[in-house]
């Protein structure tokens, strides 16, 4: 099962500098494990442990088809084949 | 250095100013790679916060794909700080995720939403390390760049 995941700028040094990768996975979570499987570390700037259940980083954002998957399950966030994946960091600041 | 034309600047400034008391932001693109910052894209501040600002997260998808259609980067990301000095704060700095961008801060401590100068300043912020750098004015010469400027 073959889902695009764009990459940013910032990310790609994981990546050998491409901007978009193929990953797999029935949810957004195991699409991540899959992920740090073949550019290991990604994870890590994906996700934090949050009070020990793992969660989004606060400052990471995800689409899936163009959703935020803040609305719609998070890291549960169901996936199928050709769907796409964008990561965007937050620009925010203080 | 950062090189930004009169017209961009003067757009940077009056966001700013217009937002205040709360923080203003948004982003110059242009073309990959240029380092030109051409197209003026104000942001709305999801935070709506005098201390904090964040583009909204969808808002943030489209400017991504838009730029990506047009193959362009954010050249510039700019933020306003209304109550201290334009430099990056600890927040900014941990945030920071655009290593090509030049982060502009601008500062409307002194005169808020009324006429006078601001603080403008320039900065390169790579792995928690910031840079400033000098910024030069120039005039708008191409009228191309004014078509692509998007209107605030």
């Amino acid at each position: 099962m073959a889902i695009e995941v764009r990459i940013p700028t910032i990310l790609r040094t994981y990546t050998d500098g491409a901007k978009a990768v193929e990953g797999a996975g029935g949810t957004l979570s195991a699409l991540i494990d899959d992920l740090e499987g073949n550019h290991p570390g990604i994870k890590d700037r994906l996700v934090e442990d949050k009070s020990g259940s793992i969660d989004l980083r606060r400052f990471v954002n995800v689409y899936i088809n163009d959703e935020d998957v803040r609305f719609i399950g998070g890291l549960d966030a169901e996936l199928s084949d050709g769907d796409q994946v964008v990561v965007l960091p937050a620009v925010a600041g203080g | 250095m950062l090189t930004i034309a009169q017209e961009i600047f003067d757009a940077i400034v009056a966001h700013a100013k217009r937002d205040h008391p709360d923080e203003a932001c948004g982003v110059v693109a242009g073309p990959e790679g240029s380092d030109r910052p051409v197209r003026f894209i104000p942001m709305v501040n999801a935070a709506g916060s005098p201390t904090f600002y964040e583009f909204d997260s969808t808002e943030l998808l489209q400017l991504y794909k838009d730029m990506d259609a047009r193959d362009e980067e954010p050249v510039v990301v700019y933020h306003s700080h209304t109550a201290t000095e334009a430099y990056p704060s600890r927040t900014d700095i941990g945030l920071a995720s655009e290593p090509n961008a030049h982060y502009v801060l601008v500062s409307t401590r002194a005169h808020g939403n009324s006429g006078g100068p601001v603080e403008f300043r320039s900065y390169r912020i790579i792995d928690g390390v910031v840079t400033e750098e000098q910024v030069t004015i120039v005039p708008l010469t191409n009228p191309q760049q004014t078509e692509e400027a998007s209107t605030p």
